[in-house]
């Protein structure tokens, strides 16, 4: 017991840190969650128990909200980002120096900038007179207002723009990871490149295709800033995905206690993605 | 071993750090000092308020030998600076002697039991019969006492283009009387002058309480009395026809097509957009906005327009059909407050009687582009002089209204926000906008309110 003890010794701060930095927030947001707090306006809080919860699961705004950041979520974590990394990344193994060099600088420059500078940037491409339509104009094609008319998918198209880098760095290295004589058989075999991609690539990075998906699914769960900066959630409540509903009831609303019971459920949802992909990682091929 | 050593030190570091800090805010209570928290532009170069806060601090320092003044300018956006004062309010050993509070949640901060009631101190003050009766009443909590003494004010109208009123056959002295004068001139201009946007009404979320305050409720203040708070009753009205109606106005100018595009209307940028683009590019007619937008376009501003004074005209809001006063106009501002923890509120007192002295009261409303709530400040020739319009701007003082004060005011704005929001976008009818606001502010009060038809 003693040996245990002096053991974790060394480890005590750290322990005290995480205890008092990472599991202290956690419980006071727990705690928080199940009170009515308010910002402001308000001489004491009290304890409501699960109220905050019934009141999201019977708000049609919270349920709107659900609905959007899975649509969001699949759409340019899912579909978006893993899909065109893995594209980006096979087709750069086979692209010559310097076209590999500038891609991979454009796309990892997409990733590096800051979210709120994303934001604004994506903004001004997206907006009514911004640079995507003087493109459509020029081309002589018919315009866009998406960020009016299907503002989920203009965010949805920012994230992807936005979080492909990352797909398409996990994707290099878990093909660079394929060993050469593998598909070299494969190709004398007389295996065409689709075949080949189902029946050779994609089995061997399986691990990373899990990782990668469930990366990019908690990260794009949380993004705010992006969405944001482009629409507010707007208009109306058709952009409003749960990070921003959760800071519009609590910042905007005052209403601190709902608006950290959001942020629970929204754990929640993160919980369930994870719990399928690892589901989904646990089985043999 | 080695590699926790700097993890212990760290820990170590920052045990220590709290502690000394914690031990260092106590400590702090000095007899002779008032601390004086503000807000701070989040813009380094705006150094207005900064600049006269501190020329105040200078003359109190000479005029109370031995006295210091500490300030504490806060930089953040509003929502923060609301966030960090109610906090350092909180405790006694950070609550500043004086604080500069928003009249927009000084209701809020009342209810919390974070401020002291000024009423000793405003009884024996000369300077407290110079204020105007509204703004007497801007910082006046539920219980009939005083928390606050404003520091200027704004109020709400039209501006209008004249070269624009030309081409459209529009008089240079336009005075519409009823809200459908200032529809039908925004429709002769769509008809002959196209290109130009012909009515701004600030509305959705995007703009946030300035389409609450300078859109919805300058329209919903013109159809009759208490349409959003009956202080009698002293609930919120629900059902209301000046609601409805309002909601049909923002309806007819976003479906009509007299406003800007609905996407631009409902974006963040809209305001900016407004004042640095539209107006000065006369691509605007008609703007209902607030009286500071022309410092703006002074040569200090952000977009110098030197012609401004002459091109834009200034008309009185109307009510709905014209009712006596037959202008509205609704007013904001801010109050130097002293919070109920204060440690030196003698002291801090003496530091409003120097702020709200004529001449300070003077010197910041010529300087901050705010509106004199002294009368004797009005009058004087040179606040008249110091930015064009504002004889115009101060004149609907007289009429103006503030927000209701209450703490669940700012609830109902952010209901109101999206009532219009849904409206303009077309996502919902006048009617089922209405509707569901009624929703929202009886379960924001717990049904605790006053339905009228």
């Amino acid at each position: 017991m003693i040996r245990r003890l002096l053991r974790w010794s060394p480890l005590a701060p750290a322990t005290v840190l995480l205890l008092l930095f990472l599991a202290g927030p956690v419980g006071y947001c727990g705690y928080l969650a199940v009170t009515d707090t308010q910002l402001t306006g308000q001489e004491s809080a009290s304890f409501v128990g699960l109220a905050n919860f019934r009141h999201a699961l019977a708000d049609p705004e919270f349920r709107n909200a659900v609905l959007l950041t899975l649509v969001f979520t699949v759409v340019s974590a899912l579909l978006g980002q893993n899909t065109l990394g893995l594209a980006l990344a096979g087709l750069l193994r086979r692209a010559s120096r310097p076209v590999r060099t500038v891609t991979g600088a454009v796309v990892i420059t997409a990733w590096v900038l800051p979210e709120i500078v994303a934001g604004f940037l994506l903004y001004t491409f997206f907006e009514r007179r911004g640079t995507l339509n003087a493109v459509l104009a020029w081309l002589h094609l018919p315009t866009q207002d998406w960020l009016f008319t299907l503002p989920i998918l203009a965010v949805s198209f920012a994230n992807v723009w936005r979080g492909t880098a990352f797909s398409m760095l996990v994707y290099s290295a878990a093909l660079a990871e394929i060993p050469q004589e593998v598909t070299e058989s494969a190709e004398v075999d007389g295996a065409g490149g689709l075949r080949r991609l189902w029946h050779i690539t994609l089995p061997m990075i399986r691990r990373s295709i899990g990782t990668n998906l469930m990366l990019n699914t908690l990260q794009t769960l949380s993004v705010f800033g992006l969405i944001w900066a482009l629409t507010r959630g707007g208009p109306g409540n058709r952009s409003q995905t749960l990070p921003v509903f959760m800071y519009d009831q609590a910042f905007v609303k005052s209403l601190i206690g709902y608006g950290t019971a959001v942020a629970l459920l929204l754990l929640v949802v993160g919980a369930l993605f994870s719990a399928v992909y690892l589901r989904l990682l646990r089985e043999e091929v | 071993m080695r590699s926790t050593t700097p993890v212990a030190l760290f820990t170590a570091a920052v045990l220590a750090a709290g502690a000394l800090t914690g031990c260092g805010s106590g400590s702090g209570a000095d007899r002779n000092t008032v601390k004086v928290a503000f807000i701070k532009d989040t813009n380094n170069r705006v150094k207005v308020r900064d600049d006269y806060v501190a020329l105040v601090a200078r003359q109190f320092e000479k005029a109370n030998p031995g006295k210091k003044v500490k300030l504490i300018p806060v930089q953040a956006s509003e929502n923060d600076y609301y966030t960090k004062i109610q906090q350092m309010m909180r405790s006694p050993k950070t609550a500043p002697d004086l604080v500069y509070e928003d009249t927009f949640l000084i209701s809020s901060d009342i209810r919390a039991g974070l401020l002291r009631p000024l009423d000793p101190y405003l009884k024996s003050w000369d300077g407290w019969r110079q204020f105007e009766p509204s703004a007497k009443a801007a910082a006046r909590g539920q219980d009939g006492r005083t928390y606050g003494v404003p520091d200027g004010t704004d109020t709400r109208g039209l501006w209008f283009n004249r070269t624009v009123f030309a081409k459209a056959g529009l008089p240079a002295d336009w005075h519409p009387r009823t809200w459908d004068e200032v529809l039908d001139a925004a429709r002769t201009i769509k008809r002959k002058v196209p290109g130009v946007i012909p009515l701004n009404v600030f509305t959705g979320k995007g703009a946030g309480e300035a389409a609450v305050m300078q859109g919805f409720e300058m329209l919903l203040y013109g159809t009759g009395p208490d349409q959003l708070y009956d202080p009698a009753a002293k609930k919120w009205v629900t059902g209301t026809r000046g609601f409805r109606d309002s909601l049909r106005f923002l309806d007819t100018v976003y479906r009509e097509k007299l406003g800007p595009e609905v996407s631009d209307a409902l974006s963040p940028n809209i305001q900016t957009n407004v004042a640095a683009e539209l107006l000065p590019e006369q691509k605007l007619a008609i703007d209902l906005d607030g009286s500071w937008l022309g410092q703006q376009w002074q040569k200090t501003g952000g977009t110098p327009w030197p012609q401004w004074a002459r091109t834009l005209g200034q008309a009185p809001f109307p009510t709905q059909a014209g009712a006596p006063p037959g202008r509205v106009s609704l007013a904001g501002g801010w109050t130097w407050s002293i919070p109920a923890r204060a440690p030196q509120p003698a002291l801090a007192w003496k530091l409003i009687e120097t702020f709200q002295s004529k001449a300070n009261a003077l010197e910041w409303c010529t300087r901050g582009a705010q509106l004199a709530v002294r009368k004797d400040v009005a009058a004087d020739p040179r606040y008249l002089t110091s930015v064009p319009g504002i004889g115009f701007f101060t004149q609907l003082v007289a009429v103006s209204r503030y927000r209701p004060a209450l703490p669940a005011y700012p609830q109902v704005a952010a209901a109101i926000g999206e009532a219009t929001e849904a409206v303009t976008a077309g996502d919902a009818t006048p009617e089922q906008a209405a509707s569901r606001y009624d929703d929202t502010v009886r379960s924001l009060t717990g049904g605790a309110v006053l339905t009228k038809p």
